[in-house]
């Protein structure tokens, strides 16, 4: 039981890093109908950047924990916000009303692109941090297992409630998340009404990057190293949060992400850890087959 | 990087207000200062991991600056030729009086290029790197044609195709080396058994489109790919199989012994004359594919095919079997993909889960588009440029990924619908002169 409660826990807090990453994936499905297949690396980009600003507040000589926390997450979510954009202006907006494929295809090349600069720039080999934040409670001992929440393991989930909390009060009550939601709908419409579709489609992923950012942040401050692989792998995990979800629905996308991270924890603690990346893609799999629509999502109607 | 096109309003806007030459400079100033910022830390600032496990930085400005600079220079150029040349039109570029030979020689030219790759490993018999490449080239060749099956004419986005390629390495890996099975026996189970995989992926996917289904292909990928690492017992994980056999030609081992293929002709042995029997033996199986897709295309189930990519919803309609149809383009797509996974195998002589990565999956996916889909001959050329490119770039190893990303993006931005023609249906109600010309220009590449 002590062990299952460990396990719930690391679950949970791998889940709402998914989570986060989920939540761009379905923004930016719900607004443009496209899979954003560089959003993994903009997540990779995120954990880079928030791992450099750390490494320079540290040198400045900033000790102050809570501080450097907010400095690295400000400096993480900007930046990585501009990936997201520039990403859309280059790759992106000039496919919006072309064919299907293409604007897929223009994502991978940009998503090889992001991870080949990360590994020119700054390297192939991991890189690790020290712990920055330590230390943690002991909940309760059973079988001379003791269950154990770190602090940063608390951060982590407050953090990703908080950001959830802020999105969706963005979305659904801000002039900006009723333009998104309108562009959802109804490009064309929305446009004639006023809404400058473009400026609202950039928000979207700006916004997505940005979200992208702290979870890349979370998984330096969680797991303690960075690399250019990392964006792939979790990209995947987080679109199939997002597909299990419902693509389109911001508390699916998290949902979704808390399921996954659950499951592939569970699946390492009780079955295989080699396996745990088989078990989250058969999920995406048995998912798309059984549920098409996802846990939250609405059923799709295909006009004739 | 940050060479953004402008939306309709900016270009108006613009034209108005600013002469050419300082709407660029804008524009190009702008872009540097995006630039500046994206690449401030990721270029900027160099981490690596010290002696002690310490985490240790240093700073680049001049490369940060570098990169600035040729970005607000290529932003620059850029804008000044857009604004110069104008919107650029292919149309005008052709004389009316030049569209007859042109045609011709359109007509001609896939017979030039089949002429061509005949003699080629006659005309670079001494060079064994262009021989590689020639070999290389045609494998990308073969799996573009496979793909195409399955993307081109059925319209089912598959990125997980190099599941097919691996299963058909692999299949041909361990029939030999397990129970010394030839070549030419295992080639022919080796697409059986990727076809078998084929419909067994085909099966939970049939209701799936588009997005959704690219990427439970792109899934089923990587599973293939993490199981083939992890049955260490199987398939010997990360360290692959060594030893695969070389080909025998039809039962006539290429080797310096008295058997040997040399001996037995009256020829001086020479490692090259493998190489030379490699290169025509994936030039039969790619021309192969191409025929097979060529008559399939005609058949009932080539039209049902196409008729499923312009519009599921009415095929069904009109009484044909999506499942089937759907199945039977997988499993053909798939066979091509195992007989080349089975040619790869034993022209490496080594396989191991590295060489079927994602990657390649995107590889073909992005032959198979900038082909056009569904143009035999446009899959073939893509192919040779893909290729030949990523070739160029050998002595840039660690760019090459770079490169081959933003060239794929550039290339969707400026030609999304692929260099060399673009799908056409085999069948039209009217224009029945129209048609033979189609068939005759794809059909025959």
């Amino acid at each position: 039981m002590a062990y299952f409660s460990q396990q719930l826990i690391n679950g949970l807090v791998l889940g709402s890093i998914y989570g986060l990453i989920a939540i761009g994936y379905t923004m930016v499905y719900g607004i443009v109908g496209m899979i954003n297949f560089a959003h993994g690396d903009i997540f990779m980009i995120g954990g880079f950047v928030a791992l450099i600003t750390f490494l320079i507040l540290v040198s400045i000589g900033l000790t102050f924990v809570p501080v450097i926390l907010l400095l690295v997450l400000l400096v993480a979510m900007a930046m990585t916000a501009l990936y997201g954009w520039s990403v859309e202006r280059i790759a992106y907006r000039p496919l919006r009303h072309s064919f299907r494929l293409a604007p897929m295809l223009s994502a991978i090349g940009m998503s090889f692109a992001l991870t080949n600069f990360a590994q020119v720039a700054q390297g192939a080999r991991v890189k690790p941090v020290p712990p920055i934040v330590t230390g943690g409670y002991s909940l309760f001992e059973r079988d001379g297992f003791v269950v154990q929440l770190s602090n940063i393991q608390i951060i982590v989930v407050i953090t990703t409630l908080v950001l959830l909390a802020l999105f969706t009060w963005l979305v659904s009550r801000t002039r900006l998340g009723r333009d998104m939601r309108a562009c959802e709908q109804d490009q064309t419409m929305a446009a004639l009404l006023g809404v400058d579709v473009d400026r609202t489609i950039s928000m979207t992923f700006v916004i997505g990057a940005a979200l992208a950012a702290v979870a890349g942040m979370m998984y330096l401050l969680y797991y303690g190293l960075v690399d250019f692989f990392m964006g792939f792998v979790a990209g995947i995990k987080a679109f199939t949060a997002a597909v299990l979800g419902g693509i389109g629905s911001l508390p699916g996308a998290m949902l979704g992400g808390l399921s996954i991270g659950l499951i592939e924890t569970m699946w390492s603690a009780y079955f295989s850890v080699e396996y745990k990346d088989v078990a989250a893609f058969s999920i995406l799999i048995v998912v798309l087959i059984f549920l098409p629509t996802g846990l939250l999502g609405r059923p799709e109607v295909e006009k004739v | 990087m940050a060479t953004a096109p402008k939306t309709a309003t900016a270009t108006i806007d613009n034209g108005r207000s600013q002469s050419g030459f300082a709407a660029a400079l804008k524009k190009a100033l702008l872009s540097a200062l995006v630039a500046l910022v994206l690449f401030s830390l990721m270029i900027g600032v160099r981490t690596e991991a010290g002696s002690t496990g310490q985490l240790i930085y240093w700073t680049r400005f001049t490369e940060l600056a570098g990169v600035v600079a040729a970005v607000f220079a290529g932003s620059l150029i850029l804008e000044l030729l857009r604004s110069w040349l104008g919107p650029f039109d292919a149309a005008g570029l052709i004389p009316a009086s030049a569209e007859q030979p042109l045609k011709t020689a359109q007509r001609l030219f896939p017979l030039a290029l089949l002429a061509f790759t005949l003699v080629f490993p006659v005309i670079f018999y001494d060079q064994r790197y262009i021989l590689d490449l020639g070999i290389l080239v045609l494998t990308y060749v073969m799996l573009g044609w496979g793909l195409n099956v399955v993307v081109g004419l059925a319209g089912l986005l598959d990125l997980g195709y190099v599941a097919f390629y691996a299963v058909g390495a692999y299949s041909y890996a361990l029939l030999a080396t397990t129970f010394g099975l030839s070549f030419w026996i295992c080639l022919p189970l080796a697409g059986i058994l990727a076809a078998f995989w084929g419909v067994l992926l085909g099966f939970p996917v049939l209701r799936l489109k588009g997005d959704y289904l690219a990427i439970v292909t792109l899934a089923f990928g990587e599973i293939i790919r993490l199981v083939l690492i992890n049955w260490q017992s199987l398939t010997g994980g990360p360290n692959g199989i060594t030893g695969v056999p070389r080909p025998s030609f039809f039962g006539i081992p290429l080797t310096p012994g008295d058997d040997g293929f040399a001996a037995r002709f009256g020829l001086e042995f020479s490692p090259t004359h493998r190489v030379v029997f490699l290169y025509y033996l994936i030039l039969a199986l790619a021309l192969l594919t191409n025929w097979v897709t060529i008559r399939l295309r005609r058949l009932p189930i080539g039209r049902a095919w196409e008729a499923m990519r312009e519009d599921e919803v009415a095929c069904r309609a009109l009484g044909i079997n999506i499942t089937t149809t759907k199945l039977t383009a997988f499993a053909t797509g798939a066979m091509f993909g195992g007989f080349a996974g089975a040619f790869f195998a034993t022209r490496q002589g080594f396989i191991s889960p590295e060489s079927f990565t994602f990657h390649e999956s995107a590889l073909v996916l992005a032959i198979v588009v900038l082909g056009g889909m569904g143009s035999q001959l446009g899959v073939a050329l893509a192919a040779l440029v893909m290729i030949g490119g990523f070739e160029l770039f050998r002595d840039f190893e660690q760019y090459r990924m770079l490169v081959f990303g933003l060239a794929m993006v550039a290339l969707m931005v400026w030609r999304p619908r692929g260099l060399v023609g673009h799908r056409e249906a085999t069948v039209f109600l009217h224009h029945r002169t129209e048609i033979s010309a189609e068939l005759s220009r794809e059909g025959r590449g």
